[in-house]
């Protein structure tokens, strides 16, 4: 099973430092973490630093992976105007580094994506005309489509509505699971990480001030502190962790 | 009820789908083979002295059989200014789609570039004042001067794109301020130059494809030979370029490295072409967009769909410029921004779907 561990991660662009210091317990296959904190604490640069994107110091460890390109990343999605269909558009992400000539097998896979995510039917659509919660899904898919065993996600449910939110998370879930991958999703729907997500890092100001199982980390003070809100966490009628958002701060 | 439901309703397996439009892209890269054929043989045909269709693939597929002074208008004469409509359309073409991709901006080609305005400069310093930027033979000192001058702006501008900091839209206003440079230079040469070699410099900035022969057709084949298969061996990161290059880094792509080795590349493409025949616009502008409508961007089939469009523009536009004006052939720059560009409107107006 694969293993993620960061040891001392920083990365800077320029002089300006973003990540210092970032070390975590090793997270495995199976598991979906989210990665959480305000706006630029430098969520979507650290996922670029694990990703080699970015260069700096510390070590980013991957145990235990069986294929050569084991990470596979979906950025915030920025829209396209490429004329391609949305299968294509999963086609190639599905192709990026291997030979001109489609196999068959490739084309399994992208049906398995679509499949997972539920939207075969946007296959023939092009992707320019897709609403941006569409695009979203189909940029998941292209993540999916490489057959990750480790997955990382910028904010993937930020253009989707609710019942689209509750089911990409839950597919994700069910997907670590089934496929021992481990999900990394930086999020800013705090009670969608209580109730979807295993293990939960807080970085702030590009520092891990927080990281362990995700009723752990997300209380009351972390809240005040570095959300700057109010917030209690109760269990609902189901007995889940359940948040409370008072006021902001 | 299970909170994980499927995002939207359940279909068939697309698989068969993907399928059928790869049949149907085929299909269309078939045809415009023939058109090409077609619209070559009607090239050949026409001229000073003119042949049907039947002698001109007779005299194509058995030289032998005909006689000696058609087998010398059609191989020794006409053959070499078709061909070179081919491979210069087609070398133009590929040039403004790999820009458009790779710069993410429709406006994109040689031109917008100024590399064909570099091309010219270099070729008005040969025409006005016999300047020679490289020692040459006579023959080759305007298209070599021409070369010269588009790899120096293509040159120019890759340098400063290597800068920190510089984004495709800043690549783009270089390109733009390139031409303006140049053009401003070009004036200062026709204002200085005898009024003979205004009027020459003027021609050649017309483009024309007479000044095509068998070596210089060899040269841009060559060249145009070597480049497709490095452009196509970068197909899926290409067309993973047109996603963003948040998209394209995220799939393993260096956008960045990319951009550079292709613009070198296709500056070359551009470069050769426009030292030899002068500056055609339109066909690295019209080409890929035409390409694009009808087969999308996945580079497997835009690719070579963008090379079939140029050159069945130019190739047309040869054709129309020896029927406009019975006995004179109009200087094909002139031919395919007169009847391409009211043509590329009419596509670009009536198609339904989004082209970029």
């Amino acid at each position: 099973m694969v293993t993620l561990t960061l040891e001392h991660l920083s990365a800077h662009y320029g002089r300006r430092q973003i990540l210092s210091e970032i070390t975590t317990p090793t997270f495995a296959g199976g598991q979906i973490v989210s990665l959480l904190g305000p706006n630029a604490a430098g969520k979507s640069t650290l996922f670029r630093r694990i990703l080699g994107l970015l260069k700096g110091g510390g070590e980013v460890r991957i145990e235990g992976a069986t294929s050569e390109r084991p990470v596979a990343y979906m950025p915030q999605e920025t829209g396209s105007t490429a004329v391609l269909t949305v299968y294509e558009s999963v086609l190639l992400a599905r192709m990026q580094g291997r030979s001109l000539k489609v196999q068959p097998e490739d084309l399994r896979e992208v049906d398995r994506a679509l499949e997972d995510l539920g939207i075969e039917t946007l296959s023939k659509r092009d992707i320019g005309d897709l609403s941006g919660g569409q695009r979203q899904l189909v940029s998941a898919a292209q993540a999916l489509v490489q057959a990750p065993e480790i997955l990382l996600l910028d904010e993937p449910t930020s253009a989707l509505d609710l019942h689209r939110q509750i089911s990409l998370l839950s597919i994700l879930r069910r997907l670590a699971r089934e496929r021992e991958m481990l999900v990394i999703a930086s999020l800013h729907d705090i009670g969608h990480a209580l109730r979807f997500t295993d293990q939960a890092m807080v970085l702030e100001n590009g520092q891990l001030v927080a990281c362990g199982t995700t009723e752990q980390v997300v209380t009351p003070t972390l809240l005040r502190h570095v959300f700057q809100v109010d917030a209690r966490i109760e269990p609902c009628s189901m007995g889940r962790p359940q948040l409370i958002v008072e006021a902001a701060v | 009820m299970s909170t994980e439901t499927a995002l939207s309703t359940a279909a068939p397996k697309e698989g068969g789908f993907y399928r059928a439009l790869v049949i149907k892209r085929q299909l269309i890269l078939a045809a415009l083979t023939l058109a090409l054929a077609l619209s070559l043989c009607f090239d050949l045909a026409l001229g000073p002295a003119r042949y049907g269709l039947g002698q001109v693939i007779t005299a194509l597929l058995t030289p032998d059989v005909v006689s000696e002074p058609v087998r010398v208008i059609l191989w020794e004469i006409r053959m070499p200014v078709a061909l070179m409509a081919l491979v210069v359309g087609a070398s133009l073409s590929i040039a403004g789609a790999q820009m458009q991709t790779i710069l993410s901006n429709p406006l994109a080609s040689p031109f917008t570039l100024g590399i064909s305005a570099g091309a010219s400069f270099g070729a008005a310093l040969a025409l006005a004042f016999g300047v020679s930027l490289v020692p040459t033979a006579v023959d080759y000192i305007i298209p070599i001067n021409a070369f010269v001058m588009a790899m120096l702006t293509a040159g120019a501008i890759h340098l400063l794109s290597m800068r920190r900091g510089v984004t495709i839209e800043t690549i783009v206003l270089l390109g733009i301020a390139m031409v303006f440079i140049f053009n401003s230079l070009m004036a200062l040469i026709q204002f200085f130059a005898s009024q003979q070699a205004v009027s020459a410099v003027v021609f050649w900035t017309m483009g024309s494809l007479t000044k095509a022969t068998w070596s210089k057709l060899w040269i841009a084949l060559g060249v145009l030979a070597v480049i497709l298969p490095l452009l196509a061996r970068h197909g899926w990161a290409l067309t993973a370029m047109r996603m963003g290059d948040a998209k394209a880094e995220s799939l393993g792509v260096n956008p960045r490295a990319l951009r550079l080795e292709v613009l070198v590349l296709v500056s070359l493409l551009a470069a050769i072409s426009v030292a030899f025949v002068g500056t055609i616009g339109f066909i690295g502008l019209v080409g890929p967009h035409i390409a694009r409508m009808l087969l999308g961007e996945d580079q497997r089939f835009f690719l070579p769909g963008s090379a079939l469009c140029g050159a069945l523009i130019l190739s047309v536009g040869s054709v129309l410029s020896k029927i406009i004006l019975p006995g004179t052939i109009i200087p094909i720059g002139i031919i395919t921004s007169l009847v391409g560009i009211p043509f590329f409107l009419f596509l670009v107006l009536r198609h339904k779907k989004a082209s970029w």
